[in-house]
């Protein structure tokens, strides 16, 4: 056979080609693309001034900066979790490891509401050491402590999640030869592991990060929705909206979907870069 | 190797300080409730509901996504196009978007004065405040799931099958069918109970579009939000502890039926 009656015979014509490429193109740009250009164009909608103006008034800064510290505080301690997790997973051998990895995807598939709940049910004023916090003067929920935890749940496997697959395939042998070397254990980390690692890390923290700014249900659950104190800029986002302030809830919104363009261009630089790495390693 | 006590320890002590202990809470606090409070609250009318609609709207957005999914996958894994890079990020445009920022661009969207439902309005579809609004909704938040599933599954498809099938005298159609899909369903399954997973437990991309109205458009994530609110913290627990068993039967199903056609298939 030719090579193109093989290429006519395991591919489509022409007209079928634009027509499912049309087709897919039409759907995307209906159901992604529109939402995104809403977001701007709602929240632009009365000029650049009414924009500046809503993103700047105290409450709305406040859940500016509690979205940004509740970030900086759950995505390294998970970035932690995720690189001693697959450390762990990857290098060594032990019983009852497939369990091990179900219960790091658990979070996955848990509603965020319920990822709320389980938080008020165990620190609430009702909870099982809700008294115990109260006789102390401790608060966890409708507090910042709160939506720490949440969030802390809720981006539990994104970091172990990429990183599990991608030192599973590189294995252990540079690592072993570090060591027959007389490097430590740190060393051999730092110097051999992390290297290999950190676009794959890299990946993982931009998704943890991206979900850990955004969520939106657990931390609405623990949150208490106090303004300038435990508003973060989702739940900020939600207030504007039902009380009919349309233009400050989408240029609040808007901020928080150029978070998303940002990850989706670096997310897309990082997979282009693995491409080249994976290619030239082969 | 060194590091196996440091890591592996560290692994089960946050595993178990931050996932573990905070779900088994919601157990035992079932477990303590008796059972016929338990069946009151997590079975009443309206609890059952809001477990249709949930469960009934994630199928419905897991279908359109099986084959629409199924689609853009297909024409970025075998065609080229200008723009094609840039088509591939914004597929996993939800995955990055805040669930709240794409519930109220959604609403907005279709609502009867928005660019998408004055289009609708006059020949009578309603979309916002309507289970329609929820399946779409959910249509947004599950679709990166199926793509990114059958993706690579595709890209590995050698051509040699569909080449000795077309010599074989098969039609596209009939290669498409017997030769492409039983290769790719059990991808395209995994893609569906993701996408559905997260649509019954959605809950910020939908509350803004679906009306919140009791027994017709409330959502059970949203019904458990509403008896927290009530501080009814035992109904709010049975609400979660059902749609959590629901939930957790039908993916071990899909997991069934996918281990039984992997096993057919000589995987």
């Amino acid at each position: 056979m030719s090579r193109e009656t093989a290429l006519r015979a395991t591919s489509e014509g022409r007209l079928w080609q634009a027509l499912l490429i049309g087709g897919a193109l039409a759907f995307l740009g209906i159901f992604l693309a529109l939402p995104l250009i809403a977001v701007f164009a709602e929240a632009f909608k009365t000029g650049l001034g009414a924009f500046v103006l809503a993103v700047q008034t105290p409450d709305a800064l406040a859940s500016i900066r509690l979205t940004l510290f509740i970030a900086a505080i759950s995505v390294p301690l998970n970035m932690i979790f995720g690189i001693a997790a697959s450390w762990a997973i990857t290098k060594f051998e032990f019983s009852g490891k497939a369990l091990l990895i179900t219960l790091i995807d658990l979070p996955f598939s848990i509603s965020p509401v319920v990822s709320g709940l389980i938080f008020v049910l165990l620190f609430g004023a009702n909870g099982v050491v809700g008294p115990w916090l109260a006789a102390h003067d401790l608060k966890i929920i409708f507090a910042v402590p709160g939506i720490v935890l949440a969030t802390l749940f809720i981006t539990f496997p994104f970091v172990a999640r990429e990183l599990i697959p991608l030192m599973m395939e590189q294995g252990k042998s540079e690592e072993e030869a570090a060591l027959s070397l007389g490097a430590n254990g740190w060393q051999t980390f730092w110097y051999v592991t992390l290297p290999n690692i950190r676009w794959g890390l890299l990946y993982g923290v931009l998704l943890c990060n991206a979900r850990a700014m955004g969520e939106f249900g657990a931390v609405s659950v623990v949150s208490g929705h106090i303004r300038g104190e435990t508003n973060t800029m989702p739940l900020h986002v939600e207030i504007l909206y039902n009380e009919y302030d349309f233009v400050g809830a989408f240029a609040v919104a808007s901020l928080l979907a150029l978070l998303a363009l940002v990850t989706l261009v670096a997310k897309s630089v990082l997979e282009w870069r693995f491409d080249m790495n994976s290619g030239a390693g082969h | 190797m060194p590091g196996f006590g440091l890591t592996f320890g560290f692994t089960l002590s946050w595993l178990g300080l931050i996932v573990l202990i905070p779900l088994a809470t919601i157990l035992l606090k079932a477990a303590g409730m008796g059972w016929q409070e338990f069946v009151a609250v997590g079975l009443s009318p309206r609890a059952i509901a809001s477990y249709r609609l949930s469960f009934g709207t994630a199928a419905a957005a897991g279908l359109v996504n099986a084959v629409l999914g199924l689609l853009v996958a297909w024409v970025l894994v075998r065609y080229r196009f200008p723009g094609k890079r840039v088509v591939s990020a914004l597929v996993d445009l939800p995955f990055a978007l805040p669930t709240a920022v794409a519930g109220i661009a959604l609403t907005a969207l279709y609502a009867p004065n928005g660019w998408i439902g004055q289009f609708l309005e006059p020949i009578g579809i309603k979309v916002a405040f309507t289970p329609i609004g929820i399946i779409i909704a959910l249509i947004f938040v599950g679709l990166p799931f199926v793509v990114r599933s059958v993706e690579p599954v595709l890209a590995d498809l050698g051509r040699d099958v569909e080449e000795a099938a077309a010599t074989l005298g098969a039609s596209r159609f009939q290669t498409f069918n017997r030769v492409i899909m039983p290769a790719i369903g059990p991808a395209l399954l995994t893609g569906f109970a993701l996408a559905f997973a997260r649509g019954v437990g959605e809950y910020g991309s939908v509350i803004f579009i679906s009306g919140n109205m009791p027994g017709r458009t409330e959502i059970a994530p949203l019904l458990i939000v509403t008896q927290l609110e009530q501080y009814d913290f035992n109904g709010a627990t049975a609400i979660a502890v059902v749609m959590m068993l629901v939930s957790f039967t039908i993916l071990l199903l899909i997991n069934g039926i996918q281990a039984a056609s992997r096993r057919r298939m000589g995987i």
